[in-house]
């Protein structure tokens, strides 16, 4: 009962979603207050009932109801509670299911917090919003339902949740990456509002400004849980493979981030604003087409668990219609919007210009690198692999160029920067950095990208302390009560950019400080890895509640000191026959000892991956400072709610 | 009880399956050179597993990733040339395993398209900066 009762909430859900499309057009059309206002109440009612039918999807996943098919396939017994709820994600039905749930979540937000915006902007922002929302809940009901039972012959038994997703990093992953993905669909919702009601304005980037923050705060955090799952359950010790999943969220990633710098020109100077409505409908393009390439199953990748070719097709004219549609509208009436202002080669709008153009780049880049091989085995040419040595090679170096900008663009000032400035505020931390990172590479392999990566992020790291610092020494106040003056968005900005220093020294540390062997060993045998020596003392098999576990047990010591035991494992999940690897690791904020167990040989000896991974953490440290910094920039002062836009 | 019993079992028939075929396949190798060594663990880095979803032969657990790593191993150890051993690659499983895709007529525009880009957006940076000292010159 309670799965047909959540179905029918769905499709109320649905039914409620194209109202809140249809009703407030007509309202804003024959200029009707009372059906524009409506746009509120449907919005919130398409909300209640989508997460009613979440909550029905849970309630039976929790008490085991496998009649439903997807429940059958996703879950068992065996399995304990908190999986069984994340199993609700686990697959294509219900993953799709909390995508319309954080999709309409953040619609009622959107519209609980509308209430300063003129009336006719906030009728056609919530219609937009909600005929987002009616497309994907009809995608769900039509093409792929959570609901559908499998009566009278129900099993007993649940095929499992795949052995992959049992795990804490893919609790919490789906539903940050779509808070990020949806969350997108908000400054795209404010760009077609803007493009039809003309009111595009400093007021307008203001208010579009925090939903951008968050949306790419959430997404940088999804992105960064994804690489940490994959690093550490894929078993291969690997952060990034360029896979085209991978690809799919980094698309939208690069370019939400040229779209919260441009948003930055067009609040403060009035510049580049079509530029940024172009920016908005893209990004939103590009989270779709990441929906796309992974749900239809056009790509081989490693981390897609759900696909299905007919399903393709509906997202791809929901992106045709939808995208299309706002495309349209923006080359008839992109003419209509003025900039107000100009600058010139120095100005900090020129280095924005810059950052944007590059970011972009590296997008098209990406996308080239993702889709030719569709294309080219569409067009007869043979399949073709575009894996991590193209990336690095075309990629990396136009990464770092953009990252190098990122010392200068902060410091300059708007409109224009005396050169004779620049060069006075950038030699000597350049001189500096370029100390610390000959300092730092005797200790290193040295490679020219690397050293020149390290280099500038040792740069953009001075360079951002020494802004702040010279912002909060001022002769007239103390240094404290000046720092509390400071705007949020400020500290945003640095902040998020520090992030982007430590991901880097991450990145540049783990490639070319790190060792990894491949050893076969006995039990009693010991290997060592750069300084520290792993002993396999002791090997056993256990039975958990849904998998045998056939665990080593490993005595590490670091130059005769010792460190612990790790515990990798291989695990057979017996209801999918099912093997998975589930590596050791030690953390550590320098280092981390990473364990893969292998196979048995025939004479009991196992083969065993050992690496030691230098500085691996500061990548997703990197990735949680980021997002701090994007969330302190959205919640400044000067982005709460106060007047119309006018 | 009895479950318990088959699923170890069936655990180490498991085990014992995948071992048979493959049992001294991973065994450390060993190579006359350091440098044949760092050509090895790039090989098989950068060569793709023709039957996985998306891995290279370094990270796939598969019987024929191990078997094709034996291959680079024995090439390299008889003194073939990384271009040899990814010719011969190409010629059994097609360009479908170098995750370097090759430079030619077909990938042309795949190799092409970053300058492309750099080169457009450089226009594209003069062309707006040219037009804003025009607004600068007549408006201010």
């Amino acid at each position: 009962m309670i799965p047909e009762l959540a179905h029918f909430s769905l499709i109320l859900a649905m039914c409620f979603a194209v109202l809140g499309f249809l009703v407030p057009v007509i309202g804003v059309y024959q200029r009707d207050r009372v059906l524009a206002r409506l746009s509120l109440p449907l919005t919130y009612l398409t909300g209640v009932f989508t997460f009613l039918a979440f909550l029905g999807l849970c309630y039976s996943f929790s008490v085991d109801d496998f009649s439903v098919l997807y429940i059958a396939e996703n879950s068992s017994q065996l399995l304990p509670l908190w999986f069984k709820i994340s199993a609700v994600w686990g697959g294509h039905e219900g993953s799709l299911l909390l995508w319309v749930l954080i999709l309409s979540g953040w619609n009622c937000y959107v519209a609980f917090r509308s209430h300063a915006l003129y009336e006719d902007f906030r009728g056609i922002l919530l219609s937009v919003l909600s005929l987002i929302s009616s497309g994907f809940l009809s995608f769900l009901l039509f093409t792929s339902s959570p609901f559908v039972r499998l009566l009278p012959n129900s099993p007993q038994i649940g095929g499992d949740l795949n052995p992959l997703l049992q795990d804490f990093g893919l609790i919490i992953h789906p539903p940050m990456l779509y808070m990020g993905y949806v969350g997108f669909s908000v400054p795209f919702a404010f760009a077609i509002a803007a493009l039809i009601t003309g009111k595009m304005d400093a007021q307008w980037a203001r208010w579009v400004r925090p939903w951008v923050n968050f949306a790419w705060a959430f997404l940088t955090l999804g992105i960064a849980l994804g690489s940490w799952w994959a690093y550490y359950e894929l078993g291969w010790g690997g952060w990034w493979f360029w896979d085209p999943v991978e690809n799919a969220s980094f698309m939208p990633w690069l370019a939400g981030t040229a779209l919260l710098h441009s948003l930055a020109v067009s609040e403060k100077r009035g510049l580049f604003k079509s530029w940024t409505l172009l920016l908005a409908i893209f990004t939103f393009a590009l989270s779709f087409l990441g929906t796309f390439l992974v749900r239809s199953g056009v790509l081989t990748s490693v981390h897609s668990f759900a696909s299905d070719p007919t399903r393709g097709t509906y997202v791809l004219t929901m992106l045709l219609i939808i995208v299309g549609g706002g495309l349209l509208l923006f080359a008839m009436r992109a003419s209509s919007i003025r900039n107000t202002s100009y600058f010139d080669i120095f100005g900090k709008e020129s280095w924005l210009l810059l950052n944007n153009i590059l970011l972009i780049t590296l997008t098209l880049i990406v996308f080239v690198g993702t889709l030719s091989p569709l294309v080219l085995e569409a067009m007869g040419s043979g399949r073709v692999s575009v894996g991590p040595p193209y990336f690095n090679l075309v990629f990396n170096p136009v990464a770092c160029l953009l990252i190098f900008f990122m010392g200068i663009g902060p410091i300059s000032r708007w409109q224009s920067t005396k050169p004779k400035y620049l060069l006075r505020v950038t030699w000597f931390p350049f001189i500096l950095a370029l100390f610390i990172a000959t300092a730092c590479f005797q200790f290193l392999l040295f490679e020219w990208l690397a050293f020149f990566a390290f280099t500038i992020a040792l740069w953009v790291l001075i360079m951002a302390i020494r802004d702040l610092l010279g912002k909060a020494v001022t002769k007239d106040t103390t240094v404290f009560t000046r720092m509390r003056k400071l705007p949020k968005s400020r500290y945003g900005m640095h902040i998020a950019h520090i992030g982007v220093v430590i991901s880097l020294i991450g990145v540049v540390l783990v490639s070319i400080n790190s060792e990894e062997r491949f050893v076969r060993l006995h039990v009693g045998e010991s290997a060592s890895v750069k300084n520290y020596q792993f002993t396999l003392s002791d090997m056993a098999v256990s039975r958990e509640a849904n998998f045998v576990s056939q665990k080593a047990e490993f005595n590490v010591t670091n130059n005769d000191v010792a460190l612990g035991v790790m515990y990798p494992e291989k695990r057979y999940y017996q209801t999918r026959g099912q093997v998975m690897t589930e590596a050791a690791l030690s953390t550590g904020f320098t280092r981390d000892l990473y364990i893969a167990l292998g196979e048995r040989y025939d004479d009991d000896s196992w083969s065993v991956k050992i690496y030691v991974k230098s500085f691996v953490r500061w990548i997703w440290l990197g990735a949680l400072v980021m997002m701090f910094g994007g969330i302190l920039a959205a919640l400044d002062k000067r982005y709460k709610p106060r007047g119309e836009i006018e | 009880m009895a479950l318990w019993l088959r699923a170890v079992f069936v655990w180490f028939a498991f085990l014992s399956g995948i071992n048979s075929g493959m049992a001294l396949a991973d065994s450390i190798r060993e190579f006359e050179t350091p440098s044949q060594k760092v050509r090895y663990e790039q090989l098989i880095q950068s060569l793709r597993c023709p039957k996985c979803q998306n891995q290279s032969l370094a990270d796939s657990d598969s019987a024929i990733a191990t078997d094709l790593r034996d291959q680079v191993y024995r090439m390299i150890t008889s003194n073939k040339s990384n271009t040899d051993i990814e010719d011969y690659m190409v010629a059994r499983y097609g360009e479908f395993v170098l995750y370097k895709p090759v430079f030619e007529s077909h990938t042309f525009f795949l190799w092409a398209a970053p300058l492309l880009f750099l080169s457009v957006g450089a226009i594209v940076f003069i062309l707006v900066l040219r037009a804003q000292r025009k607004i600068t010159e007549t408006e201010f």
